[in-house]
């Protein structure tokens, strides 16, 4: 279960940053990817519609929410997260 | 170059219903935000907008007039029968020729999209009402202004998102001082509370779900509102000679473009466009003693939009007073500038300048003179109003007091 829902965030995250899947990883951080503020946006939207779950981002206070965007295995964990309550796992 | 002055004005927001009541709420501090209430905002994220409630068009129109006009244009004409009726002009006894109507906005007839969207791809209606072209084209409300008061000049609309109206009173001002027309019906219109109008917002994620806190530390965002203000610009000596009442002058007006992102503002275009204006208007940065500012509340703009009143007035930055007043009747895009000339209005006529209300905790990002809460009285002479809208379009209109 773990291994597809990175699978596929990896596979978002090199669609938007036009990186390798093998150079996306886990410690590296948007900065480090190269992703800026429009990009984001467009990650949360496609992870959203992939997983069919609501992320709760907000531009603006982008650090202070339960969605740990610091690095790609934070955006993993986080998304596991959501993808379990959302499915009514614990 | 003919000097502009503005003789007539007239509104319709959350904040009220009509002048007084939009220039009372500013001066209490008034917040017009509130729970939105339309078909399928239970479907949204964000529950709160700037939303004329209660609002009744069968005492302004006709069945007929319904019809045909999207909210967007009710509002417009709303507005406008109270400048035109303030100005004390007499439109109907002329050809009207060398007068205009200029007018901003985003979204146009959006909720006529929307609802007629909604009945061929959600109810799978096979016809739709034969006139929805003409509701919903962006021009409509201009257009039924120049029918409605008979204005037979050049009548169009201007579309620069947050920057629309500003750049529609700046092309009237324009228009006016070279001489091309004499007087302009001019200002904007937004109507985009309704669900696909915010649900295209909430992907941008910069909507607040609580409040719209310009220059706060704990601001997260803007808010929606909808409404519209309608000004009559004239040419000074017509104005002078006929003994009408002037509200303020017309001093300046500039606009840039960033040239470098699509959503995220950039000081130095901002500042270019302050200066622009502030030399337009032949003020010293000293002059100024107001800002109404974009403020829209979110984390990018008030931070770039501090910096750059710094890097243009200097030490002058913390004398002078920086207001939104989106922090009440909310962010009307393409109507925003129109509304929030409204706050310049009261400044230079009422001496009242309106708070920025909502506010928290201090920004070390933003600390300027923000008038935070409470309106202050203060006789001030000269002002300048902020747009800086998303494509980096930017268009600041100055103002001074009436001669």
């Amino acid at each position: 279960m773990s291994e597809s829902v990175k699978y596929k965030i990896i596979k978002i995250l090199s669609e938007q940053t036009l990186l390798d899947p093998s150079e996306i990883k886990d410690n590296l951080s948007l900065e480090d990817l190269g992703i800026d503020s429009l990009a984001l946006v467009e990650i949360v939207f496609s992870i959203e519609e992939t997983f069919n779950i609501t992320i709760p981002f907000n531009a603006n206070d982008p650090t202070n929410s339960t969605f740990d965007i610091s690095n790609v295995s934070s955006i993993v964990s986080a998304v596991e997260n959501l993808v379990n309550s959302a499915s009514g796992k614990n | 170059m003919h000097r502009v002055v503005i003789t007539g004005a007239g509104a319709v927001s959350s904040l009220g219903a009509d002048l007084s009541s939009n220039f009372k709420s500013l001066s209490e501090g008034k917040s017009g935000i509130s729970k939105i209430e339309f078909l399928n905002s239970d479907r949204l994220s964000i529950k709160i907008g700037g939303q004329i409630k209660n609002y009744n068009p069968d005492i302004h129109f006709t069945k007929q007039e319904k019809s045909i006009y999207d909210k967007f244009t009710q509002f417009a004409l709303i507005a406008t029968k109270q400048a035109v009726l303030s100005s004390g002009w007499e439109f109907q006894k002329n050809d009207n020729s060398d007068i205009g109507v200029i007018l901003g906005t985003a979204g146009g007839g959006l909720q006529t999209q929307d609802e007629n969207y909604r009945q061929v791809y959600e109810e799978g209606k096979n016809r739709v009402h034969p006139l929805i072209v003409p509701k919903l084209m962006n021009n409509a409300a201009a257009s039924n202004v120049s029918i409605k008061f008979n204005v037979q000049g050049p009548s169009f609309t201007i579309a620069s998102a947050c920057s629309s109206s500003n750049h529609a009173m700046g092309q009237a001002f324009n228009l006016i001082r070279s001489g091309v027309i004499k007087a302009a019906i001019t200002g904007g219109s937004e109507s985009m509370l309704c669900f696909g109008g915010i649900k295209a917002w909430e992907g941008l994620r910069i909507m607040s779900k609580e409040a719209c806190r310009p220059f706060c530390k704990n601001r997260d965002g803007m808010v929606q509102g909808e409404g519209a203000a309608i000004f009559i610009f004239e040419n000074y000596k017509d104005a002078k000679k006929r003994g009408a009442n002037i509200l303020a002058e017309v001093a300046g007006f500039s606009m840039t473009s960033d040239a470098i992102d699509i959503v995220n503002p950039s000081k130095k275009g901002a500042a270019r466009a302050m200066i622009g204006a502030l030399k337009d208007a032949k003020f010293n940065p000293e002059d100024v003693e107001y800002i109404n500012a974009h403020g829209t509340g979110t984390l990018a703009n008030d931070k770039t939009e501090c910096a750059a009143i710094k890097e243009v007035f200097k030490s002058h930055a913390n004398k002078l007073m920086i207001s939104s007043t989106k922090s009440m009747h909310g962010h009307l895009i393409g109507g925003t500038g129109a509304v929030e000339l409204l706050g310049c209005l009261l400044a230079l006529n009422k001496q009242i300048i309106a708070p920025t209300i909502n506010f928290i905790k201090k920004d070390p990002d933003c600390d300027l003179d923000i008038v935070p809460n409470i309106a202050r009285q203060k006789n001030v002479k000269c002002v300048i109003s902020n747009s800086f809208a998303f494509g980096g379009t930017n268009a600041v209109i100055a103002l001074k007091k009436g001669p």
